[in-house]
């Protein structure tokens, strides 16, 4: 058990090492590093000269926004019920579509406003969240999974079947969200795609922002306690049922909230846009990059949506070349890309986080000689 | 609602129900053996069923069989379709096991990194006969006349319909009877419910686990072949939905439990064609889901409960 003490000591491994190097630095250095985190993301990112090396064959400003931001966001979501609160959640593109269902249906029928859509999307999504989450999470682990990945259907089928939804023709002719004032980088038309990928920015620093300060928070620990074992969790007075549910509605809403800013981009969506495929995609970019690691999330969200962009002449073998890499990867670093410093401490200790059964034995046999 | 058509059509959505359940209830084996033992999805083992479609689609058409058989030549041809849709399911299941699996389990892997390596074989085996087969579907052959022996109420029992129940309850009674009775069968029960203890004792740990996998892809094989008997045509995704709608029947009955499997099975292709009769055909995923969900909620572990453990002689 030692080495999850020491992964546990405060500011351990690479990441307390940035943390401890940015604190020792004078103020204006900090906002120097600021002011260079958002030049690299704002200019340099989006530039022509990047595009070349990362999207030759496609739009690199629109790549951003769609498929690398929303799987960023969408896996930041995820990642709070997987890799904070430690539940398998098969069916989360559900909440998306709601989000972008609640766009296309609030702004081409009741004619609302994209800033009056967001909050409302996160609202629609969070309550499919709770009324999904309510009977069901008190099921555990891999029951739990399947009763998303059958929401997941559920809801696909019923937005194929339903008349209001447009059935597989999807909704055309969404609104772009207006423009906000008359500079150009906030002018969202099609074929100008820079915008959207500045909103799309926005919308993850602070979507990071919120869920950084929940981590931190008694909701936090309380999600690592019931991660780490539900039943001491219970008995040391943490309402577990309460805080999964938390965790799923929270979840649920930064979903949606993506599913919004995905609608009114595509200005045109339908249920193909929607299918289990994205579910185990963006589960795939949380365990791939690390999953209770924000970072490692970002960064695996990357990986898994960039790669598939960048090699499109190799569009036949490209799934074949992905699968390969998902096995050798989890083979070679199962812990993910950037593990959390929790992870990899219990990775140094042979207990993996609960492993499959069968697996402790060998670990376990000599935790106790 | 059409209750209408449920009267009309109980007995024939009754009999076609119990042909598809036996089918998923056969699929639903490999997903609940491997959870008893390694307490994992297994979520390519739609895959490993795919596989098993294809090869016996593949031996049909190398030897030209294309036409409807009689006699010795019938049992051959399905005796040879069997054979190679087991051998190939079994074979991707020793694989499955062997790459995604086993250098997890021996780096003490938790279980979304078992999860994430099986999405990711599942990828790479549908992207495999993609390649090779085109993503149109293929025809498997009729080779037999699928006549009508009796009927019950408005349904007709046809010899196909006849096979695959038959051979599935077969199929199933082995299982339940090899790991019941067996010393292998001994060895899964003991890795299930304790696997420290059962190493200690002496079991192989690897090897068993190597034959869970290969029972549950003979399994998936069987599945395979009177998939391909009932449906005709398969493809790279054809294991998805019944892959799913399997793992459904091998929660509905209580994952881990072999005679569960056999009840889920059943309940979710019943479930499914009463739902298509009631609600229309557009609805009967969603009819099995619901159905799921609202049993877990009063059966939290599943119908029969799980454990594979617990199944005594």
């Amino acid at each position: 058990m030692t080495a999850i003490s020491r992964g546990m000591a405060p500011l351990g491994g690479f990441g307390g090492r940035v943390r401890r190097f940015w604190r020792a630095q004078p103020p204006f250095l900090q906002l120097l590093g600021v002011l260079l985190l958002f030049f690299a993301l704002a200019i340099l990112l989006p530039s022509a000269a990047v595009a070349k090396v990362m999207a030759p064959q496609s739009s690199w400003p629109l790549v951003l926004f769609y498929p690398i931001g929303c799987y960023v966001l969408l896996a930041l979501g995820l990642n709070v019920v997987v890799g904070e609160a430690g539940m398998l959640d098969l069916g989360y593109v559900a909440f998306f579509a709601v989000g972008g269902y609640a766009m296309a249906l609030l702004a081409t029928k009741q004619h609302w406003n994209f800033w009056v859509i967001v909050p409302g999307g996160i609202i629609l999504a969070a309550a499919s969240g709770l009324i999904l989450g309510a009977p069901t999470l008190r099921l555990r682990g891999d029951y739990l999974a399947i009763v998303t990945l059958g929401f997941g259907q559920i809801i696909d089928q019923a937005v194929n079947n339903v008349g209001w939804t447009g059935g597989p023709q999807g909704i055309s002719s969404i609104p772009h969200p207006p423009d906000i004032g008359h500079l150009s980088i906030f002018t969202y038309q099609i074929g100008h795609d820079r915008p959207y990928y500045y909103l799309i920015l926005a919308a993850i620093f602070l979507v990071v922002f919120l869920i950084s300060r929940l981590k931190n928070s008694r909701v936090g620990r309380a999600w690592v306690a019931i991660r780490e074992d539900e039943d001491a969790a219970e008995l040391m007075g943490v309402p577990t049922y309460r805080f999964r549910l938390w965790a799923f509605a929270i979840g649920a809403s930064v979903g949606g909230f993506t599913g919004v800013f995905f609608a009114s981009q595509q200005i045109f969506i339908n249920p193909g846009q929607f299918t289990y495929a994205i579910s185990v995609l963006i589960l795939v970019c949380v365990v791939l990059g690390g999953s209770g690691n924000m970072p490692g999330v970002i960064l695996g969200a990357f990986v898994v949506a960039w790669l598939p962009e960048r090699f499109r002449g190799f569009d036949k073998y490209k799934i074949l070349f992905f699968g390969i890499a998902l096995v050798a990867l989890m083979i070679f670093r199962p812990e993910g890309l950037l593990p959390s410093r929790r992870k990899k401490a219990e990775m140094a200790d042979g207990a993996g986080g609960g492993g499959m059964g069968a697996a402790l034995i060998p670990a376990s046999l000599e935790v106790d000689q | 609602m059409h209750l209408h058509s449920f009267v009309t059509q109980f007995w024939p959505s009754t009999v076609d129900g119990v042909t598809l359940g036996s089918i998923y209830a056969l699929f639903a084996l490999g997903y609940t053996l491997v959870y008893g033992v390694l307490k994992l999805i297994n979520f390519a083992h739609s895959e490993v069923f795919m596989v098993g479609t294809m090869s016996a689609m593949w031996i049909m058409h190398f030897l030209n069989i294309s036409a409807i058989q009689s006699g010795f030549a019938l049992v051959g041809a399905l005796l040879l379709a069997a054979l190679f849709s087991m051998g190939g399911s079994a074979a991707t299941a020793l694989a499955l096991e062997r790459v995604a699996y086993r250098p997890l389990r021996r780096r003490g892997a938790s279980r979304l990194a078992a999860l994430i390596s099986a999405i990711g074989a599942s990828f790479v085996l549908q992207q495999v006969f993609e390649v090779y087969y085109s993503n149109q579907y293929s025809n498997f052959p009729r080779l037999f006349k699928h006549s009508t022996l009796f009927n019950i109420g408005s349904a007709q029992i046809t010899t196909d319909r006849v096979l695959i129940v038959v051979a599935a309850v077969v199929m199933m009674v082995a299982l339940e009877r090899t790991v019941a009775l067996t010393k292998l069968g001994r060895g899964i029960r003991a890795v299930a419910q304790d696997p420290e203890t059962a190493t200690l004792m002496g079991v192989n740990i690897d090897r068993t686990i190597m034959y869970t996998f290969l029972l549950g892809g003979i399994m998936a094989g069987v599945a395979a072949v009177l998939w391909n008997v009932r449906f005709e045509q398969t493809r790279f995704d054809i294991g998805f939905l019944p892959g799913i709608k399997a793992f459904t029947a091998a929660v509905l009955g209580g994952i881990g439990n072999i005679r569960g499997a056999l009840l889920g099975g059943l309940i979710i292709g019943l479930l499914e064609l009463y739902g298509a009769s009631v609600f229309g055909s557009q609805w009967r995923d969603t009819t099995v889901f619901v159905v799921l969900v609202l049993v877990l909620l009063f059966r939290p572990s599943g119908l029969l409960g799980e454990s594979l453990a617990r199944a005594r002689a």
